[in-house]
């Protein structure tokens, strides 16, 4: 199953904390905001999606098999 | 000579205070985080961390506190009483204000657990009661024991107070700054630094991101 | 912009790039002659009612959901708001969600150069509201809205024609009328969807699409007027009708705001497949914009061999939009249009999204930047790496749009770039061609 990031850009306020977690896959534009690499989410790195996911404060990332 | 019946009050005591100040600390990183603030030298998913690892560890001290005063002979209190406010025989008011708190820690706890389940609005909506719950629980730990209402004890109360108002109080100013959505575009147009500012790339232009950021809660 | 009415002379131009062999008769028009089909002939007021039956017969009404849609699929009818969508396949989305749809009109018409909805309303308002009863029927729909631009004489006029319509016992449903607020993005679909919904026009995160869930969590069909109004005429002349005009892959006619060299602007209706040529001189011209302020910039000279169709623009970076073509004059300089322009669209993003928030402003700045004396020597970095942090990056396209723009305009005005940066600037005029409201438009209100 491919799992795929995205971000809600309008719930985003750039916090941040995604790309701590999960620097493999999200960095921060010169603004502050997630750029996402253009790739689905390897299955070793799923725990840490799943993890940036819940920690958004804002609730802006999400993964697209449901979690 | 400690009685059990003494062991379990000043159990109960020692409890509630550690939760309070726990709670403080809870309330006090849970406003750093919204306001994207960051603890000195740590990531910000620490700071996050931190806010829900101590809500845990103060349910844990509640619970302790809780049964132990319950477990005390010396007073009259029913575990139901620590869930429906104001029904204790002893001090209703003051535990009830603890029960209000504990009930409103409850729901707020299970629905940051289901946080992506529920949905961003109802979450941030229900997470709001936490202003609610903090002054019940101070009000609460002030008035049911004369413990945090002198002595010592009592520079923890003022400074678990001081602690909560400061952090309130800037929060507060960073959202009467904030430009409102309608006016953010219009205020980076506006910024004359806009013009002549030259970002390195990876470079964050600090003053234009300050307008951008202050307009997001 | 002052409203325009559709030129006979350019319709009858058009009229003259008919297919060989085409005979099927247009409703209401001289033998032999396919066009004009949406507008009425010249010299026929808009929203007669009687003269609209007459022209056109009564409104054919299918007696049950779905049955239109095989004719809509048949026509290969798509939206004429921009987007160019298959209609039969939002048609059969929307019938298919869960829940009772809602029908959207969607008249707003944010774009400041184009004036073809506000046209169409005032010339055809009763083949929009045909459209609109009979894409209701279609989807099954229990309400009917039609959402057009906030000139209350507009809105009071199409409420007579709604009451009169209504009395008349003709539509199905009733229809309501509600104000789009006069900014650029009111009428892109979540917005509108967030203003039916009591809120602001203010686009919104998709998924959930507004075909499943949209005004109040109801199937939501949106289509522009001129849309409904081809849907009105496909019902009655049949899907061979509509296909008898334009190219076999992109059918039919469309209305298009041309805004010529020399300063005039109308509204005409054209075969798609037309020349460009025939529709603007451009004699004078150095550059054409085609779609619109989210459109491209072509040179005149190699605009001049295209013809008005998406297969052919589209591999040149353009399309055709909502249909605006703006020739402009030798005499201005393409790099101050496209700044003001770029400036507009900044202060029109929604601002909700962080990256087109930070990023329009800035590509504005830096294009105002060189369009003026001397730009810094970084200005086209910047320029690009600024672009490339904003396209995709927002909760609508209205930074895609904008990207694409300003892209075609650094391609076609390259040579004029040149000559800033050597301090010299080739325009003879510095008067604004392109139409850009004036007046802080950030500060207005959005619902």
């Amino acid at each position: 199953m491919t799992r795929q990031l995205r971000v809600n850009p309008i719930a985003c306020s750039g916090h941040g904390l995604c790309a701590e977690l999960l620097p493999e896959l999200i960095t921060l534009d010169e603004w502050g905001y997630p750029l996402l690499a253009d790739q689905a989410v390897p299955a070793r790195l799923t725990r840490q999606a799943r993890r940036a996911v819940t920690d958004c404060p804002a609730l802006a990332l999400l993964l697209s098999d449901g979690s | 000579m400690l009685t059990s019946s003494t062991a379990l009050w000043y159990a109960s005591r020692a409890t509630g205070v550690v939760a309070m100040v726990l709670l403080t600390a809870v309330v006090v990183l849970g406003i750093v985080v919204s306001r994207q603030g960051r603890l000195p030298g740590l990531p910000r998913f620490a700071g996050l961390g931190l806010h829900r690892y101590l809500s845990l560890l103060a349910v844990g001290f509640l619970v302790v506190h809780i049964v132990t005063a319950v477990a005390d002979p010396f007073v009259s209190i029913r575990l139901v009483a620590a869930v429906i406010p104001f029904t204790s025989a002893y001090k209703p008011l003051w535990l009830g204000l603890g029960a209000v708190s504990l009930d409103l820690m409850a729901v707020i706890i299970v629905t940051s657990l289901l946080r992506r389940r529920i949905g961003r609005r109802p979450w941030r909506a229900i997470h709001w009661l936490a202003y609610l719950s903090w002054p019940a629980a101070l009000a609460h730990s002030i008035g049911s024991s004369t413990d945090m209402q002198g002595g010592p004890l009592l520079g923890v109360t003022v400074a678990c107070a001081l602690a909560v108002l400061a952090a309130a109080a800037w929060r507060l100013a960073g959202a009467m700054r904030a430009v409102p959505r309608a006016r953010r575009v219009s205020a980076l147009m506006a910024d004359p630094r806009l013009a002549a500012s030259e970002p390195l790339a990876g470079q964050q232009s600090a003053p234009a991101r300050e307008l951008s950021r202050a307009g997001h809660r | 912009m002052s409203p325009v009415t559709a030129s006979p002379r350019l319709a009858a131009t058009a009229a003259g790039a008919a297919p060989a062999g085409a005979t099927t008769r247009a409703p209401g028009n001289p033998a032999g002659s396919l066009l004009p089909r949406l507008l009425p002939p010249a010299g026929h007021p808009g929203g007669d009612l009687s003269a609209h039956l007459g022209r056109h017969g009564p409104l054919p009404y299918r007696g049950a959901p779905r049955l239109l849609i095989p004719d809509v699929r048949a026509a290969a009818l798509t939206g004429r708001g921009g987007a160019a969508f298959p209609v039969h396949r939002k048609l059969a989305a929307v019938v298919a969600a869960p829940g009772r749809p809602i029908v959207v009109g969607n008249g707003a018409e944010g774009e400041p150069a184009s004036d073809k909805d506000k046209t169409l309303l005032r010339a055809a308002p009763h083949l929009v509201l045909d459209g609109l009863q009979l894409a209701a029927e279609a989807v099954h729909a229990d309400s009917a809205v039609l959402y057009v631009c906030c000139d209350p004489w507009v809105r009071q006029r199409l409420e007579g024609l709604i009451a009169e319509r209504a009395a008349r016992g003709l539509d199905h449903l009733p229809v309501s009328l509600v104000a789009a607020p006069a900014r650029f993005l009111a009428g892109q679909e979540s917005a509108l969807v967030s203003r039916l919904s009591g809120g602001a026009a203010l686009p919104a995160f998709t998924p959930p699409r507004v075909f499943e869930s949209g005004v109040d969590g109801r199937p939501t069909l949106v289509q522009n007027v001129e849309t409904l109004a081809h849907l009105a005429l496909i019902a009655r002349y049949g899907p061979g009708w509509f296909r008898a005009a334009g190219t076999p892959a992109e059918p039919g006619t469309m209305l298009c705001t041309l805004h010529q060299a020399d300063g005039s602007a109308a509204v005409a209706e054209a075969f798609i497949g037309t020349p460009l040529a025939s529709l603007l001189s451009l004699g004078a011209a150095q550059a054409v914009l085609v779609g619109g302020y989210h459109g491209a910039w072509i040179p005149a000279a190699q605009a001049a061999g295209l013809p008005l169709s998406n297969a052919a623009l589209r591999p040149l970076g353009a399309f055709v939009g909502a249909g605006v073509l703006a020739a402009l004059p030798a005499d201005r300089c393409g790099l101050a249009e496209t700044a003001r322009v770029a400036r507009y669209l900044a202060l029109e993003s929604a601002g909700q999204c962080g990256p087109c928030l930070n990023g329009l402003p800035r590509i504005a700045a830096a294009l105002a930047q060189l369009a003026g004396p001397r730009p810094r020597p970084q200005v086209l970095a910047q320029l690009s790496r600024w672009a490339g942090l904003v396209e995709g990056r927002g909760a609508c396209h209205h930074p895609d749009g904008t990207v694409r723009f300003v892209h075609s305009a650094l391609r076609t005005f390259a040579p004029e770039i040149r000559r800033h940066q050597q301090g010299g600037c080739s325009a003879a005029s510095d008067r604004p061609f392109l139409p850009v409201p004036a007046g802080p438009a950030a500060e207005a209100d959005w619902s």
